[in-house]
């Protein structure tokens, strides 16, 4: 499970999370939205360990280890998955090589053994075919010349690859189309069970009608200003951010 | 190099320096007297019971040497080297010229066997780990290997195999004897005993080196391939390298080198000539892994080479590709005279320097035939306090008409101690001719960085994927076994440079 | 070293020897102790050879064979020149002409440097670097004359025009002036250079020039060399950028039978700036090089290069360029491109760009191409109707297009547009270029 307690981080020393606390418990999935500037992004990188994001107070346990102390490998092979919002090129390097590298980085983790070639692209076009995606994608350098859909797409194949025990999905909607969209959700969904839980940062309502969450909450200004069921989710979309930050 | 299986003493031979190739044999060994003179010309050439046309022209490229400085130009320091303090022949006792290599010393096939290398022709070629995009290991191809251990090549593979396609493979002493018309008639055509300091010396004092002949219409069946492995202490290393391909044949060879780890300096100074005829095309390949020194820049191999292929054909071709990670320095500029036409040069490099490494490399393109084309594709990367130097010279003469260059020359920096640098020269006299050159210097991204550590791979892998990344245009060029050997030196060579 | 013993070498140096005593400043001790140590360092070097890295693309044997005399003084000569539109300082044969200059009422302060020269101790000769340059050891022992301007802190000093121009005279004479330009914190000016002479005149002109831009200062400097056909020109430009500050530097390389445009920028503040764009015209019998070499030494600078050849008839044209970011200088932005059009089978490029980089945070790129005109491009031009020898002219305009946009001072792009605009088409007739 993460519990997040009282976070506060700072991007260059301006502060942009203020106290946020948030427990997820294992099987459940919950949406963090919030308006432009609320400081989703922060959150998602200071759980993934990004330099420059500075926690100033506050803790974050994952698993019962204090997530914060660990290197961002450290937390990856943990279980802890972020979904870029921007996923990031890496000219030359193969998907296929990648992919194996980091599948094979979680699986010496696990104490599992770690996959030779064939295994590897048996179980990756496995998942590919499911997400529909052409095969050459393996080949191609990661995300280089992606178009934003693929990337996306990229993105969700590493997440079911390396099926972690804990997901961010950074905005992970934006800017998809339905098809995508149903795509991700599907994805995520699939991963769902008593040892899987995700945490999905979104601007909109949307995605949410194909994930439903367990619990939404409203980010404002870095911290955790209302928390409700997936109704709160519509709430949002019918009166806007503006009513509730008013309210709270 | 070719195919490399680690062993298990391979794997306990890795040292901090992770420098895993640089254990010595124990061998008994016959060396010349120490020093540099007329006398030790003679006693090579003396050795090798060569006729008498070939010593007058070591001499004639003594007397040139003693007359010549040693070049400066290049971006790289070290302290004099003095030629009085070194061995210019060193090569293990035989009783007999080996027969077969079953006759070979056990101890030289012991050595061999440590650093991967298939001497045995028999041998099945072990597979080789971690390829990654393609699992499938359809039908290796043996590979034929030169072994050259200090002076001399102890080894010749697969020589009766290629015979029967005509191809003449084997040491250049052993070709100076039976085939003198060739030697004769190639040695030196290329890159003449006078062309450079270190070339005049090699012409004087080289000891043995690989030759290679593939007949008209040719296509030779299986990767040449020379390892050479400087053994012993205060030894030069002095290899001549000979290929000819005549018209329509194709050839791929490959090199591979390494060297024990030691405090002092060794001079490595080779010179390779390539000849290409018509519809001729050859690929060379260099992974060049000499010891390097240790982090402080002590000891390492200065590796001072002149390589030059002449495209003398019409539509005849060249290509050069080296991955250079080894040397204490490197200074080397793999070349092509393009003089037939519609011919073709190409040069694809890596190179990398860490710690106190420096590397002043890259190439010459002479465009002399009309439509002749070449590519150039550098990639260097620079760690610790590495200096890494891109040199290249584009030659366009007035009737290359058509001539087409394009030159792209990409550098990468770890860390704030080391330098990267590009010198390229565009001398163009002819109008119809098209040249281009791009150079870029970056370092790697922390959004790089981040996603590959995100996905649970450490710093030090994260980096080193980054860098094959960087380096793929050109790994890509490489023979198969080759390209997977050379990723894993890749990262390697940058041990100690993140974090 | 030992020293060079040129015709040309041994005669300046001789003259420097006739001289000493009557040479501005010839009693003023550090002005004579730096002429000493400039006429050791010329001694040491003698003209450049082509042995020098630096030089390995243009040849000086014809200058450091020939004798150069000196230039008449008090010559009240007939040499016709354009009615000044503004603030204007006017050099003969390299001396100043105040009789011909306009430098009232200036908001800033602009004279003769011989004029001035013992008060200008501690400003002449700490940018340039003589022991390295031979021309610039050459300038500093035998400087006469020169244009001092100093721009005061925070003073907008508009446009100043500095016109240099040789007579035509049968003494071949050889001057070297030397101008400083220092531009105090926040101030900026607008130096409109030109250097003509006469076609058939023999005349070497060697001038060196001295920048120091302090903190958020701005020089634009345009520069138009428009020398006679059988002059040299050998000019050398030192320029410093301090925090903030920019340097701006376009230079038309068209005349003189042998020109080098050497331009060495040091950014020493973080956020400096320089912008070097130009272009050469080189027609038949010429002889045209650029040189810069670009000093990233303080974090945070950019600079920006574009400079295009253009080539026709039998003629040399030369590009070098170095980018060296210092170790301090990380998040450096460096940015060069040079390129070279040959319209003529005769002609001949050599290009050197060059990067020499000790720091890790940064972007720089260099990029180079040569080649002739488009050929599809030629084709769809004439396939509407366009003459060859027009459509050839349209397309030479275009190629030049790129690095006179990039001038942003309108008086320097007006007069460098005038200098472009129509050269395609008098290399027809003076080059003996063949015209379909």
């Amino acid at each position: 499970m993460l519990k997040i307690e009282n976070l506060h981080a700072a991007v260059d020393g301006k502060p942009i999370l203020n106290g946020l606390s948030l427990t997820i418990a294992p099987g459940e999935v919950h949406a963090v939205m919030g308006p432009n500037g609320s400081g989703k992004s922060t959150l998602s990188y200071v759980l993934a360990g990004r330099e420059g994001y500075e926690v100033t107070e506050g803790s974050v346990s994952f698993h019962g280890q204090d997530l914060l102390a660990m290197e961002p490998e450290e937390r990856a092979v943990a279980g802890m998955f972020l979904a870029f919002q921007a996923p990031v090129e890496l000219p030359g390097v193969g998907n296929a090589n990648f992919l194996r590298t980091a599948l094979n980085a979680v699986r010496r983790a696990r104490g599992e053994a770690e996959m030779d070639a064939m295994q590897f692209l048996k179980l990756a076009r496995a998942r590919m075919k499911v997400l529909n995606m052409p095969e050459d994608m393996l080949k191609r350098p990661v995300n280089v010349g992606f178009s934003g859909g693929e990337k996306k797409r990229n993105e969700m194949l590493q997440l079911a690859m390396l099926a972690p025990k804990f997901a961010v999905l950074d905005e992970t909607d934006s800017g998809l189309d339905i098809d995508a969209l149903k795509m991700v959700a599907d994805t995520v969904n699939s991963l769902r069970g008593p040892d899987f839980s995700a945490l999905v940062i979104t601007h909109y309502q949307r995605l949410l009608n194909h994930i439903v969450p367990d619990r939404v909450h409203v980010l404002s200004a870095g911290r955790i200003i209302k928390s409700g069921g997936p109704e709160l989710a519509q709430e949002l979309e019918a009166s806007g951010y503006a009513g509730v930050q008013a309210a709270a | 190099m070719p195919a490399v299986t680690e062993t298990l003493e391979t794997v306990q031979s890795v040292t901090d320096s992770g420098y895993k190739w640089g254990f010595e044999t124990e061998i008994e060994m016959e060396f010349a007297p120490k020093g540099l003179n007329e006398d030790i010309v003679r006693f090579i050439s003396r050795k090798k019971d060569e006729p008498a046309w070939l010593l007058d022209w070591r001499l004639k490229a003594f007397a040139i040497w003693k007359k010549m400085e040693e070049p400066t130009w290049a971006a790289v320091k070290y302290p004099p080297i003095d030629y009085q303090d070194s061995y210019y022949y060193a090569a293990p006792v035989q009783k007999a010229k080996p027969k077969s290599l079953d006759e070979v010393d056990p101890e030289l096939l012991k050595t061999y066997a440590k650093l991967g290398i298939p001497l045995k022709e028999q041998a099945i070629l072990a597979g080789v780990e971690g390829a990654g995009e393609s699992p499938a290991d359809s039908g290796r191809m043996p590979i034929a290997v030169d072994a050259v251990f200090d002076s001399v090549s102890v080894a010749t593979s697969y020589k009766e195999r290629l015979a029967k396609d005509g191809i003449i493979f084997c040491s250049i002493s052993e070709a100076v004897h039976e085939h003198p018309e060739l030697v004769r008639q190639y040695l030196g055509s290329v890159v003449p005993q006078g062309d450079n300091f270190y070339a005049a010396l090699n012409s004087a004092v080289f000891t043995d080196g690989s030759f290679v002949y593939i007949p008209k219409g040719v296509r030779c069946p299986m990767e040449l391939s020379t390892y050479f492995r400087i053994n012993a202490k205060s030894t030069g290393q002095f290899e001549r390298t000979l290929i000819i391909a005549d018209e329509r044949s194709h050839v791929s060879y490959l090199e591979g080198c390494t060297a024990p780890m030691r405090d002092e300096n060794q001079l490595h100074a080779a010179v390779v000539e390539l000849v290409a005829l018509d519809d001729a095309t050859i690929k060379y390949s260099t992974v060049q892994n000499w010891y390097p020194g240790d982090a402080e820049g002590r000891g390492g191999i200065y590796n001072f080479v002149t390589k030059r292929g002449a495209c003398r054909g019409a539509r005849s071709k060249i290509s050069w590709t080296q991955v250079e990670t080894g040397s204490a320095i490197t200074w080397k500029y793999p070349s092509c005279i393009l003089q037939g036409d519609d011919s073709v040069g190409e040069f694809y490099s890596v190179a990398i320097t860490n710690n106190r490494q420096q590397a002043d490399t890259g190439t010459k393109m002479f465009h002399i035939g009309k439509n002749t084309r070449s590519t150039i594709v550098s990639k260097g990367i620079s760690a610790g306090k590495g200096q890494n130097t891109y040199r290249g010279l584009v030659k366009i003469s007035p009737k290359a008409h058509g001539a087409r260059n394009f030159t792209q020359c990409d550098s990468l920096l770890i860390g704030d101690q080391c330098g990267a640098h590009t010198v390229p020269y565009i001398e163009n006299r002819c109008m119809t001719a098209k040249v281009e050159h791009e150079a870029t210097t970056s370092r790697i991204a922390e959004d790089q960085l981040f996603y590959c550590r995100q996905r649970g791979l450490n710093e030090e892998e994260a980096v080193g994927m980054i860098v094959n990344g960087f380096a793929r245009e050109v790994l890509k060029e490489l023979p198969m076994e080759f390209a997977v050997e050379a990723q894993k030196l890749l990262q390697i060579s940058l041990e100690g440079s993140v974090g | 070293m030992t020293a060079v013993a040129s015709t040309g070498a041994a005669a300046f140096l001789g003259r420097y020897e006739g001289l000493r005593t009557r040479l501005p400043g010839a009693r003023v001790a550090w002005v004579e102790a730096l002429r000493n140590g400039a006429a050791e360092a010329f001694r040491a070097q003698g003209f450049p050879t082509r042995r020098m890295e630096a030089w390995r693309y243009t040849d000086l044997a014809s200058v450091a064979g020939a004798v150069f005399g000196e230039p008449l003084t008090g010559v009240e000569d007939a040499t016709e020149i354009p009615a000044a539109a503004g603030p204007r300082a006017v050099f003969i044969d390299g001396r100043f002409r105040p009789d011909l200059s306009t430098l009232d009422a200036l908001p800033y302060a602009a004279d003769s440097l011989a004029r001035v020269l013992p008060t200008l101790d501690g400003r002449i000769g700490t940018i340039a670097r003589p022991a390295e340059q031979p021309m610039a050891a050459l300038n500093t022992m035998l400087f006469e004359d020169g244009l001092v301007v100093d721009v005061p802190a925070g003073v907008a000093g508009g446009v100043l025009e500095l016109l240099s121009l040789a007579t035509d005279s049968e003494r071949a004479p050889a001057y070297h002036p030397r101008h400083l330009v220092r531009l105090g914190a926040g101030a900026s000016l607008t130096l409109l250079e030109t250097a003509a002479g006469p076609q058939a005149a023999r005349y070497l002109h060697n001038p060196v020039f001295e920048i120091e831009i302090a903190e958020g200062a701005r020089l634009a400097h345009g520069r138009l060399q428009q020398e006679g056909r059988e002059g040299v020109f050998l000019s050398t430009v030192y320029a410093r950028v301090g925090a903030g500050g920019a340097y701006d530097n376009f230079t038309l390389n068209a005349g003189a039978r042998l020109a080098r445009n050497e331009i060495h920028v040091a950014l020493t503040g973080p956020k400096a700036e320089a912008h070097m764009n130009g272009v050469q015209l080189v027609g038949d019998g010429q002889h045209a090089d650029t040189t810069t070499t670009l000093d990233h030494a303080a974090p945070d600078c950019s600079s920006r290069q574009t400079y295009k050849t253009v080539l026709a008839g039998r003629s040399r044209g030369v590009f070098q360029g170095k980018i060296h970011v210092h170790q301090v200088a990380q998040k450096t932005d460096g940015y060069q491109m040079n390129q070279a059009l040959l319209l003529s089978p005769e002609a001949e490029i050599d290009s050197k760009p060059q990067l020499e980089i000790y720091a890790d945070d940064v972007k720089c790129s260099h990029g180079a191409t040569v080649g002739e005109l488009d050929a599809d491009h030629l084709f769809f031009l004439r396939s509407r109707g366009i003459p060859e020898a027009q459509a050839k002219a349209i397309l030479v305009e275009a190629f030049l297009t790129e690095a006179v946009e990039a001038v942003a001072e309108e008086p320097i792009r007006a007069a460098l547009t005038r200098g472009v605009a129509g050269w395609w088409q008098r290399q027809g007739v003076a080059g003996g270029i063949e015209e379909a």
